[in-house]
């Protein structure tokens, strides 16, 4: 599922105008873009959490060539899913 | 941020296009959640540009180990979640001055 078709699966039922539910659908993923952005962790109950993790730089090396590279320090996000959707991916 | 904060941001957007209530932001941000639960559950993965992928991964059974006793339990076979994060967002953590 794409973020369009997302988009259209909620439309479809027809209590908003598609583009309402464009624009909060946007709105949302912005949202979140810009939380992350700032460092904030983001708590959605029964899907997951986001926070973002903070990794020191390391020497790796290109596993195609074996030269070492030095990769920088970095913030990545990282994604624990909730409990209501943990249940949902193994209840079936 | 929560989703009450989510709920706020999104009425502030959708009141800026037309004239929603909160109620209505409220409504279309459950139903995003409940749809990307209901389409995870089905193992459909989902794709947000910008943001990122959820995927569905199955795990087969495994030998573990308790790591407190060092006892070996068995695994069940499972699905789990996997969160991979678009460049876009990935960039937008670590841009200068973030």
């Amino acid at each position: 599922m794409t973020k369009s078709q997302l988009i259209d699966r909620i439309a479809e039922r027809g209590r908003h105008p598609r583009k309402a539910v464009e624009t909060a659908v946007n709105a949302i993923f912005d949202a979140m873009v810009d939380a992350l952005r700032q460092g904030e962790r983001i708590e959605v109950r029964g899907f997951g959490n986001f926070t973002v993790r903070q990794y020191r730089a390391y020497t790796g090396r290109n596993p195609k060539t074996g030269h070492r590279v030095t990769v920088p320090p970095k913030r990545m996000p990282f994604f624990k899913v909730g409990k209501d959707l943990r249940g949902r991916l193994n209840d079936a | 941020m929560t989703k009450a904060d989510i709920i706020e941001f999104v009425y502030e957007k959708l009141r800026a296009v037309g004239s929603y209530s909160k109620r209505d932001a409220a409504e279309i941000v459950e139903s995003v959640f409940e749809t990307m639960k209901d389409t995870l559950g089905e193992g459909e993965k989902i794709k947000i540009s910008g943001f990122g992928n959820f995927v569905v991964r199955q795990k087969k059974e495994r030998v573990g180990r308790n790591p407190q006793t060092g006892d070996q339990i068995m695994i069940s076979a499972r699905r789990v979640l996997t969160f991979k994060p678009s460049q876009v967002l990935k960039n937008a953590l670590n841009e200068e001055g973030a």
